[in-house]
């Protein structure tokens, strides 16, 4: 990596896209590469969401149906692993690259030599992953957070390829970390100061952050786990003075920063919708930034609260617990500026706007199931249910994905200069949200009975529940046909639209053409046009 | 097509975007010594303290403890191994001794190395041990049966609400 790529090569400058399939490879354009990261994380999206499908069919009913235990198993962990590192982590990346450089006035991002670097790893950690179903021994079965010694000592042999895998996933986001990084704090149009930056832009600033703190430290736990499967090290085998509780302590120290990587670009979408359709600037921008900044610094100090069954002296649950209560406060402040922002204001409800108010509330039913969670002594009864499973699937399904949904209707005009179609997005929306919540919210009564995570079967108490989760599952599972259809009618049929089709919209990307140009700003905007676009100044 | 707005990415700030990964990277590596120190120094994870001498220690007569005694073995340890006395009442700041009994069933020599824990957490830096079976690596000769002794006390500093503890060992195989 040298500073030559820190230019955009000449050639490419002036011009559109190479024709072909050579584009695609080749390109260093932040569109045609947020293009590459949102197409791929929706093909690992609806893989992820088979396996998914495969999951609830073993569940829909007590007793073992279709599967092996063992392919239950790995089922469950590939599940996490493509939906965590393929689908959420490269959709908001996708995001980044085609909306940053719109957002602050830039022609394209800092680095687009490393930024299709970045990207093209990606296919290969994939294809790498997902090849282990095939190899003997099958593949990873020890859950996406794969403790020790399950991963080392009783790992299939396919786990190497799942540790290269992850190496490969590391690099390819520390990249994409670093070139956000760059591109906010060297290629802002001259006039834009951080605090006039729209807050998809801070959220994603400060995630790269987190992703430069957490992702090196989640290379650094693979390499251990390498290293004592393959080279005779010890890090988690106690026989060699080793201790399996110390790789969760490593893995959680990625792990729970790793959880608000995928949710900050979610907080910063939704504070650009909410004001869009309530048609009023957002509410405590600066109090916006200052909550995501701290709550990317407790992130790291709360790691233990996924291990307060591991063993721990009262005083270091206590901690754990206070700390991860202290979380709530910024993530706290930010729901009231959303609801503040809608009050009084002149609400439409465009699809966009329909699933953006759907994380708020459903989101925040999953900070509570958290925080219920977080309180030690309880967490002796939660841990490991489905209880747990309700959490996280809160936050990140009607969380995460749902600002990445929200987030691809609300710019998909913007991207194709054509407008889907709204009535099929409404329908939509009813189909997932209803589904969605069939599917999960009854997993939170199965955890509180007990039912335990990652089981492939359970005794019959827990019948009507899981059946009831399982048809919802389906449902949901069978939405994504229809999203599909949605997306694709939309960049082949839709309707043409003006630069701003949604007329609440403020923001630097709605002043480009209609389909936005190949290269975003070619002359930096100015002082004025920056305030008038500005989101949060009235 | 007016100014070329690609800054150029200053040395000093590439060598930062480069080094905190690498930073970070070695922050996992440096995890492991600080476990270790933070272990003994807090009691965290159980682990037990070791002394080099009998100190003494003012004695409540009248405070007991019950101390049980476990043991587990890991899948594939040839050796059958267990307390000699499975539960003892004791006076903390008095030492005692017990002992595990072990027997190798097998014909062939095996090495072994028992890992100590003890639960309640609060109660793991207050369980001091002056000799265990744990400091060493341990080999068993085919069918040979030995007696592994060892002598500990409990801190007086003890929090009074625990009134139980349990000391468990977990033997692993070393290789040759
Ligand atoms: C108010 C904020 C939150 C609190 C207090 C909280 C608390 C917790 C706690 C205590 C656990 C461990 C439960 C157990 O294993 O017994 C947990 C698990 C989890 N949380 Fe959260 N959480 C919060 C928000 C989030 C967010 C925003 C995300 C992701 C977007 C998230 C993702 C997860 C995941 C993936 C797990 C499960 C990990 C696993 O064991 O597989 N949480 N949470
Ligand atoms: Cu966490």
């Amino acid at each position: 990596m040298t500073t030559a790529t820190a230019t955009i090569p000449h050639g490419v400058h002036h011009h559109g896209p190479e024709k072909g399939l050579m584009r695609w490879i080749k390109t260093t354009n932040h569109k045609d590469i947020g293009s590459l990261y949102m197409w791929f994380a929706f093909a690992m999206l609806l893989i992820g969401g088979a396996l998914a499908m495969g999951i609830r069919a073993e569940l829909l009913q007590p007793g073992m149906q279709l599967m092996e235990p063992q392919f239950f198993n790995q089922l469950t962990t590939m599940h996490g692993l493509i939906m965590v590192f393929g689908a959420i982590m490269p959709a908001f990346v996708g995001l980044g690259n085609w909306l940053i450089p719109m957002m602050i006035g830039a022609p394209d991002m800092a680095l687009p030599r490393m930024n299709n670097w970045s990207f093209w790893i990606l296919p290969f950690a994939g294809g790498i992953l997902l090849s282990t179903f095939f190899m003997e021994g099958g593949a990873p079965a020890f859950g996406w957070t794969f403790y020790a010694p399950l991963s080392t000592t009783f790992a299939p042999d396919s786990t190497d390829f799942f540790i290269f895998a992850v190496h490969l996933l590391g690099f390819s986001s520390i990249m994409g970390a670093i070139n956000i990084i760059a591109t906010v704090l060297n290629m802002r149009a001259p006039e834009m100061k951080l605090m006039d930056m729209p807050l998809f832009v801070w959220t994603w600033l400060i995630t790269s952050f987190l992703l430069i703190g957490a992702m090196p430290v989640l290379a650094g736990v693979v390499t251990m786990m390498l290293t004592d499967r393959n080279f005779g090290t010890a890090f988690f085998d106690a026989t060699g003075g080793g201790d399996p509780v110390m790789f969760q302590h490593i893995f959680w120290f990625f792990g729970h920063p790793e959880v608000y990587i995928m949710i900050l670009p979610a907080f910063g979408i939704t504070s650009h919708i909410i004001p869009t359709f309530a048609r009023k600037p957002l509410f405590g921008y600066s109090s916006m930034v200052y909550a995501t900044a701290s709550i990317a610094f407790l992130s790291y100090i709360v790691w233990a609260h996924h291990m307060f069954l591991t063993g721990m002296p009262v005083a270091g649950g206590l901690y754990f617990m206070y700390a991860t209560m202290l979380i709530a406060v910024p993530t706290g402040v930010k729901v009231f500026n959303w609801v503040a922002t809608m009050w009084r204001g002149s609400m439409t409800f465009e699809a966009p706007m329909l699933w953006t108010l759907s994380f708020v509330f459903l989101f925040t039913i999953g900070g509570f199931s958290g925080l219920m969670l977080g309180i030690a002594p309880a967490d002796i009864q939660y841990h490991d249910t489905y209880f747990v499973v309700a959490h996280f699937h809160y936050v990140l399904v009607t969380g995460a994905l749902w600002a990445i949904i929200a987030a691809t209707l609300y710019w998909l005009p913007k991207w194709t200069g054509k407008m889907y179609n709204e009535s099929l997005a409404k329908i939509h929306f009813w189909w997932a949200v209803i589904s969605v919540n069939i599917l999960f919210f009854p997993q939170h009564f199965l955890g509180l009975a007990g039912m335990p995570r990652r089981i492939p079967d359970y005794s019959l108490q827990f019948a009507d529940f899981n059946l009831i989760s399982s048809i919802g599952g389906f449902a949901f599972g069978a939405s994504f046909f229809l999203l599909t259809y949605i997306v694709v009618d939309c960049i082949r049929n839709g309707k043409p639209v003006s630069a701003r089709p949604w007329k609440g919209a403020k923001g630097l990307e709605w002043t480009l053409d209609a389909k936005a140009p190949y290269h975003s700003f070619n002359t930096p905007p100015s002082r004025a046009l920056i305030e008038a676009e500005s989101q949060h100044s009235a | 097509m007016a100014v070329d707005m690609n800054k150029k990415i200053s040395k000093g700030f590439w060598v930062k975007l480069v080094s905190a990964p690498i930073l970070m990277f070695a922050f996992a590596y440096a995890m492991v010594p600080i476990y270790d120190v933070f272990c003994e120094i807090t009691g965290f994870n159980g682990t037990t303290s070791r002394i080099q001498s009998e100190q003494q220690y003012v004695v409540d007569e009248d405070r007991k403890v019950g101390v049980g005694f476990f043991a587990m073995t890991m899948g594939g340890f040839p050796v059958q191994f267990g307390p000699k006395v499975e539960s003892m009442e004791i006076v903390p700041g008095e030492f005692y001794t017990t002992s595990y009994i072990a027997k190798n069933n097998t014909d062939e020599v095996v090495i072994g190395q028992a890992i100590p824990s003890v639960a309640p957490t609060d109660a793991a830096l207050h369980f001091k041990k002056l000799e265990c079976f744990c400091f060493n690596k341990q080999v068993f000769e085919p069918h040979e049966e030995v007696e592994m002794s060892l002598r500990f006390v409990v801190d007086p500093a003890l929090d009074r609400r625990i009134k139980d503890i349990s000391l468990s060992y977990n033997f692993f195989k070393l290789e040759g």
